[in-house]
C-alpha cells in the first residue's frame, strides 16, 4: 500500500516552547490511523500543520507524493483533505441543507466560481449529494433546521456529513467523540467504520481508548511533540513507554 | 428566520409584490404627503442604494463606512457624459455604474485585506480621502466646492450645438424629458432601476453566490477549510454593491444633473447604514423599508419649525406652550437627526432585526395557529 501522507523531520516552536520535535509519520492509504497522546502532546499542533493552518520551521509535510508547504488551506483541502474540527465548525445561522450545499459547491466548482444566477438548491446534483449525505449521518429530516439551534452531537454529525461530502482522500478527525454520550459514540463509532470500510483514510485523534481500539489499524503515540511509539492496536496496548508517557512513570 | 420556506414561487410572489407597490407609489403616498415626484425619486434612488449596500453588509457581514464615495463617483461621471456626450441619461448611466464598479473594485481590493472593525475604518478612510480629492486636488473634474454643473458651453458631442441663447437641454430618455409628466416620468425610470435591482438582489441572494457570502459572513474558518478562496467573493459582493451605490448617484445625476461632493461624505456613507440597519439587516425588503422611512423623515420633521410647535401646543398655558414648543424644536427642522437618533436607538435596543422583525412578529402573532399545523 502507498503512503498517502507522509511527515518527516516535523519541528515548530513557538518562542521558547517545542511544540513539536522531530515528528516522523506516515500514513498509508485505506487505513485508520490514530494519534493519541496525553493533553499537550501536540497532536491538534500536528493537524493544524497538516491543513496549512501553521507551517512547521523545519521538516516536509508530503501528501500523495507533492509538498503541502507553502500551500494555501484552500488549495490543501481542494487536493483532498478535509478535517472534522475538535469544536464544530458550521455554519450556525444556516440551514442544514445550506451547510451541506457550501462543501459541495466548492467541491464542484472549485475554490472560486461566481455563479449568480441558479439556486444551490435547485442543482439536482447537489441536491441528491446533500441527501445522501445528510442521510449517512441521520439528519436528512432535519434538513431545515438552522445549524446552530443542533445539539451538540447532532453539530459533530453535520460537520462530518460536510467533510464527507467533499468526498476527500484523507479525513482529519479531531476527537470526534468528546463530550458525547456513550450511546452517542458508540453510533459514531459504528458510522466511522461504516465509512472506513468504503476506503477513505482518515487520521484521528482521540482521547477515547475505546475509540481508538475500536477504529485504529495503526496508532502513533505523541509525547511533548515527540513521535514515541508507532505500531499495531495491540503493540501499541502492551507497551510501556506508552504508559510511562500518559501516568509520568507510576506503576500501574 | 423560516428560510425553510423560501421558494422560487415565494419569491415571485414577493417581486410581484414589491413591484406593484413601487409602481402605486403615486397612489398610496397620497395620505402620507409623501406623493410628489422629488421625495418618491429619492425613495427609489435610496433604497437601491440600500439594497446594493445590503448584499455587502447584511449578506456578507462586511460594514463598509464609505459607500457613498461610490455615489460620488457614479454622479460625477454621469455629469461628464452629459457635458461631453449627450444629454441622453443612457449612456451617462452605463459609463457610470461601470466607473463606480473600478473604483469599488480598487477600495475593495484594498480595504478587503482586513476584517471587521479594520475593514470599516479602511473604507472610511478612503472615501473621506475621496471626498477630500474632490473638493481639493481633482477640482479640474470636478469643480470643487462649487460642484460639477452643466453648461451651455458644453461640448455635447452626439446632441450637436445648442441654437444662441437656449438654455441648457434638459436630461431625457430618448427624447422624453425626466421631468416629463409632472415630474412623475422621472420617478417612474428611477422606480424601473429601482424594481431591477430588487430583483437581482433576491436572485443573488438565492444564488449558489448568495450561500457563499451568507457562509463568509458565518464561519470564514470552516470556508477556508473547505476548499473556498473567500476573497474573490468577498471582493464581488464588495463591486456588486459598489455599482449599485454607484447606479444610484448616476440616477441623482438623471433627475437632477449636477454633482458635488457633499454627495460623498461619511454622513452620507453613515445614513446607508442606518436605513439598512432600521428596515433590517440581511433581508430583502428590509433596507428598502428603511430608506423610506428616513427619507420621509427627514422630509417631515426638517420642514417642521419653531412657528408651528408655537401653533401645535397654543391650547396650553401661554409659558408652558413655548416651553414646550422651544424644547421639541430641538427635534425638528435642522435639528432632526435627533429624531432619527432616538429612533434609531429605540429600533435597535427593542428590535434589533429591524423593521422587518417588527413585521415578522406581529405576523407571527396573527398566524401561530396556522403555523402550528402546518408544523405537523
Amino acid at each position: 500500500m502507498s503512503n498517502i501522507l507522509e511527515i518527516s523531520g516535523v519541528n515548530l516552536s513557538f518562542g521558547g516552547l517545542k511544540a513539536l520535535d522531530d515528528v516522523n509519520l506516515t500514513v498509508k492509504a485505506g487505513t485508520v490511523h490514530a494519534i493519541i497522546g496525553p493533553n499537550g502532546a501536540g497532536k491538534s499542533t500536528l493537524l493544524n500543520n497538516i491543513i496549512g493552518k501553521l507551517s512547521p520551521d523545519t521538516g516536509s509535510i508530503m501528501f500523495n507524493g507533492q509538498s503541502m508547504l507553502g500551500v494555501q488551506p484552500h488549495q490543501i483541502n481542494q487536493l483532498g483533505i478535509s478535517r472534522v474540527f475538535q469544536t464544530p465548525e458550521i455554519y450556525t445561522d444556516l440551514t442544514l441543507l445550506e451547510n451541506m450545499m457550501i462543501p459541495l459547491l466548492a467541491h464542484r466548482d472549485g475554490a472560486f466560481k461566481l455563479n449568480l444566477w441558479s439556486r444551490g438548491d435547485q442543482q439536482a446534483d447537489i441536491l441528491e449529494k446533500a441527501h445522501h449525505f445528510l442521510d449517512d449521518v441521520n439528519l436528512w429530516e432535519k434538513r431545515d433546521a438552522i445549524a446552530g439551534s443542533l445539539s451538540r452531537g447532532d453539530k459533530r454529525r453535520l460537520e462530518l456529513a460536510m467533510c464527507l461530502s467533499q468526498e476527500p482522500k484523507l479525513l482529519l478527525l479531531d476527537e470526534p467523540t468528546a463530550g458525547m454520550a456513550r450511546a452517542d459514540t458508540n453510533n459514531t463509532i459504528d458510522l466511522l467504520k461504516t465509512i472506513a470500510g468504503r476506503g477513505l483514510t482518515m487520521a484521528i485523534i482521540e482521547h477515547d481508548m475505546h475509540v481508538v481500539f475500536s477504529l485504529a489499524e495503526r496508532i502513533s503515540v505523541l509525547a511533548q511533540g515527540h513521535v514515541i511509539v508507532e505500531g499495531l492496536p495491540e503493540e501499541i496496548k502492551g507497551d510501556p513507554r506508552v504508559k510511562e508517557a500518559y501516568l509520568g512513570g507510576a506503576e500501574v | 428566520m423560516a428560510k425553510s420556506t423560501v421558494t422560487p414561487r415565494s419569491d415571485l410572489t414577493l417581486f410581484l409584490g414589491f413591484t406593484l407597490v413601487v409602481l402605486a407609489m403615486p397612489i398610496w403616498l397620497q395620505p402620507f404627503g409623501a406623493a410628489y415626484p422629488d421625495l418618491m425619486q429619492k425613495f427609489a434612488i435610496f433604497g437601491l442604494f440600500a439594497i446594493g449596500f445590503n448584499i455587502l453588509f447584511g449578506q456578507t457581514g462586511y460594514l463598509s463606512f464609505g459607500h457613498a464615495a461610490f455615489i460620488g463617483v457614479g454622479s460625477y461621471a454621469t455629469v461628464w457624459v452629459f457635458k461631453l456626450m449627450t444629454m441622453n441619461v443612457i449612456p451617462a448611466i452605463i459609463f457610470g455604474t461601470l466607473v463606480a464598479g473600478i473604483f469599488s473594485l480598487v477600495i475593495g481590493f484594498i480595504c478587503l485585506r482586513r476584517t471587521g472593525i479594520y475593514f470599516s475604518i479602511l473604507t472610511l478612510a478612503l472615501a473621506q480621502m475621496s471626498y477630500n480629492l474632490a473638493y481639493s486636488v481633482l477640482t479640474p473634474i470636478t469643480q470643487g466646492e462649487t460642484g460639477l454643473q452643466l453648461s451651455t458651453k458644453d461640448m455635447r458631442l452626439l446632441d450637436g450645438a445648442v441654437a444662441d441663447g437656449a438654455g441648457i437641454p434638459p436630461t431625457n430618455f430618448f427624447g422624453i424629458e425626466m421631468g416629463a409628466w409632472d415630474g412623475l416620468f422621472g420617478f417612474y425610470f428611477c422606480a424601473f432601476f429601482l424594481i431591477v435591482g430588487f430583483y437581482i438582489s433576491i436572485r443573488i441572494t438565492r444564488s449558489s453566490f448568495g450561500s457563499m457570502l451568507r457562509g463568509i459572513k458565518t464561519n470564514q474558518t470552516r470556508m477556508m477549510y473547505t476548499g473556498l478562496n473567500t476573497r474573490p467573493y468577498k471582493l464581488a459582493a464588495f463591486v456588486i454593491s459598489g455599482m449599485y451605490a454607484g447606479l444610484a448617484g448616476c440616477l441623482m445625476a438623471a433627475v437632477d444633473p449636477l454633482a458635488g461632493a457633499e454627495r460623498m461624505q461619511w454622513t452620507a456613507s453613515g445614513e446607508v447604514v442606518l436605513m439598512t440597519i432600521l428596515g433590517g439587516i440581511g433581508t430583502l425588503v428590509g433596507p428598502v423599508i428603511g430608506a423610506a422611512v428616513i427619507k420621509y423623515a427627514e422630509n417631515i420633521f426638517s420642514a417642521i419649525d419653531k412657528s408651528v410647535l408655537v401653533d401645535l401646543f397654543s391650547f396650553l398655558p401661554d409659558t408652558l406652550g413655548t416651553f414646550i414648543a422651544s424644547v421639541v424644536s430641538l427635534f425638528v427642522g435642522k435639528g432632526w437627526h435627533l429624531t432619527l437618533g432616538l429612533l434609531f436607538m429605540l429600533v435597535v435596543i427593542f428590535l434589533p432585526g429591524g423593521i422587518m422583525e417588527g413585521v415578522d412578529r406581529i405576523k407571527r402573532r396573527f398566524f401561530v395557529k396556522s403555523r402550528a399545523d402546518s408544523a405537523e
